[in-house]
């Protein structure tokens, strides 16, 4: 197919159309807007950087970026930790193998607003009452401070996603070569040995997948934070993403919702790009 | 004396994986017992099992969410969309793949680079659009999901023709076939196990979406998660209710989950590794 040919052009019209009205068409107008006094109808006014320098002193919104950033710092490292952690065990010679990735993978599939609310039932309800049992101070009051609705969402996020984060190390495990093994094994290399030097060195681009990820899966969560914590309480734990929605249908603030936006789209891209960068390099030097 | 030690270590981490999964299952197994007890005996404790096991919860909580109704919404909206991705980004992915130009490649990549733009950068100008279009309906909401959907799926398209020959196009452009019949009887046919995949990965992300839909449809025809949304908003503290609820929206994946989760898992890896 040429880019003279008619069917080139079928071929790609409808989707075209589709990003570019869903996608393309309102992140321009989004960018321009967000330098004005757009109400979601009409913009009168251009207003300059006035809505950026605006949002850099209002105290909530720079809290619910630092709040983003620690909740994708601690994510991160949990998931990954539990997921190659969760692989390495289902990927081992055992009865129950195939039943655990079932089990551990389930929670993925259904959505994070339902999966909120059940762990809402969870931190209220059945930490009240171990609490209450085990006379342990710690079970009692989840997530009716900003600490414990932190470790809510990071609890919740974990158990969602970890089984996620297994499937991705689980492909990578699955393809290193059993006589490698083996022969590491008659070499005498102990089980650390073996993982240090041969597992893990071979799962390294697991890594770059799973934490570019988790990365950018942290940064963007909106459903779990409004169904568990609803960004409670005091606000202390909204989240970027619902700061901007907030800000948006709530306030009815659209302009300056909409510069929040384009920020949150520069740090998600920073992010990504620079950890995609890095992660390359390093393969390439192992 | 080595082996013996080495099925001691096997079976201690048999030990530690089943205890994982019990903890891992927990939740679901919290919500189901707690979903049949009385409003008096959850409130005596959540840990034990109910003292008499009653069904009034799930009946309230089905009339109250319009189960029937939210099913049929969630089935149809997840259905058309995730059709009509497959249908144009396969199209897409083959085009740009047998297009070696660089406006070919430009194009492809414009693609790919917006799936770096989060949901939450340009939802308010589209609401905004759509709605002045009188477009904040199902059908719209099926074309957003096709803008939003279409990425990663021309991206997993484009990568599979790789493995479709060249001397098939050929073939069939020789024997008289239009390009529109050589795409959808030899080509699409031979990119099954990809379709699969992107279907699989577009029900999990459309069935499960909340905001989007929060944002475009009214109440009345509201999708399963947004229903939850509300019936959870109008039982606080009423947990009997609330996990009734919550289980009898969780069935339809349960089910789905059971018939095809040797698909559902391989297809999700090979999405991500990608």
């Amino acid at each position: 197919m040429s880019n003279k040919s008619l069917a080139f052009w079928l071929f790609l019209t409808p989707v075209i159309l589709g990003l570019g009205v869903v996608v393309v068409i309102p992140f321009i107008y989004g960018f321009i807007y967000s330098f004005t006094d757009w109400n979601g109808i009409t913009a009168t006014e251009f207003l300059g950087f006035e809505n950026y320098i605006n949002l850099f002193q209002e105290k909530e919104f720079m809290n619910s970026i630092w709040f983003t950033t620690k909740f994708a710092f601690v994510a991160v490292v949990l998931l990954n930790v539990f997921g190659l952690g969760l692989a390495l065990i289902v990927t081992r010679n055992l009865k129950s193998s195939n039943l655990l990735r079932t089990v551990f993978f389930m929670p993925n599939l259904i959505g994070g607003l339902i999966l909120g609310f059940i762990w809402q039932f969870i931190f209220i309800s059945v930490f009240g009452d171990i609490g209450d049992l085990t006379g342990i101070e710690g079970f009692n009051g989840w997530l009716s401070t900003a600490d414990t609705g932190f470790w809510g969402i990071v609890i919740l996020t974990c158990w969602q996603m970890a089984g996620y984060i297994m499937i991705i190390y689980i492909a990578y495990l699955e393809n290193i070569p059993k006589d490698l093994i083996e022969a590491a094994k008659i070499d005498g290399a102990n089980g650390f040995q073996r993982f240090k030097n041969i597992t893990f060195p071979l799962v390294a681009p697991a890594f770059t997948i799973s934490m570019f990820l988790t990365l950018s899966m942290s940064f963007k969560i909106y459903d779990q934070n409004l169904s568990l914590t609803n960004g409670g309480p005091a606000n202390q734990t909204q989240m970027v993403a619902m700061e901007i929605v907030n800000t948006a249908f709530s306030d009815n603030d659209m302009a300056y919702a909409q510069a929040k936006a384009v920020i949150f789209f520069l740090i998600v891209s920073v992010v990504a790009l620079t950890q995609v960068y890095y992660n390359k390099k390093r393969e390439v030097e192992m | 004396m080595k082996k013996n030690n080495e099925k001691r270590n096997l079976i201690s981490i048999e030990v530690l994986g089943l205890v994982l999964g019990l903890l891992w299952i927990a939740p679901f197994y919290l919500m189901i017992v707690n979903a049949f007890k009385t409003k008096r005996d959850i409130f005596t404790g959540v840990l034990g099992l109910p003292e008499e096991w009653i069904t009034e919860n799930f009946i309230e909580a089905f009339i109250d969410l319009e189960f029937l109704k939210s099913l049929f919404n969630s089935t149809l909206i997840t259905t058309l969309s995730v059709a009509i991705i497959i249908i144009f980004s396969s199209m897409a992915g083959y085009a740009l793949a047998r297009n070696k130009s660089k406006l070919s490649g430009t194009m492809f990549f414009i693609f790919v680079a917006a799936m770096l733009i989060p949901f939450q950068s340009v939802m308010i100008p589209l609401v905004a659009l759509f709605g002045q279009a009188d477009m904040l309906n199902a059908g719209g909401l099926i074309f957003m999901y096709l803008g939003f959907g279409c990425s990663l799926s021309i991206f997993l398209y484009h990568g599979a023709m790789t493995g479709v020959s060249k001397s098939m196009d050929e073939a069939a452009i020789i024997d008289g076939a239009s390009r529109f019949q050589l795409f959808w009887f030899i080509v699409f046919p031979l990119l099954k196990p990809i379709s699969v995949t992107v279907g699989i990965l577009n029900v999990i992300w459309i069935w499960n979406d909340y905001l989007l839909p929060s944002l475009v449809l009214s109440e009345s025809n509201a999708t399963i998660p947004l229903k939850m949304f509300f019936f959870f908003g109008q039982y606080t503290k009423q947990w009997h209710l609330a996990l009734a609820g919550l289980t009898i929206a969780i069935i339809p994946v349960i089910i789905g989950y059971f018939f095809a989760q040797k698909q559902i898992i391989a297809g999700v890896s090979e999405g991500a590794v990608k």
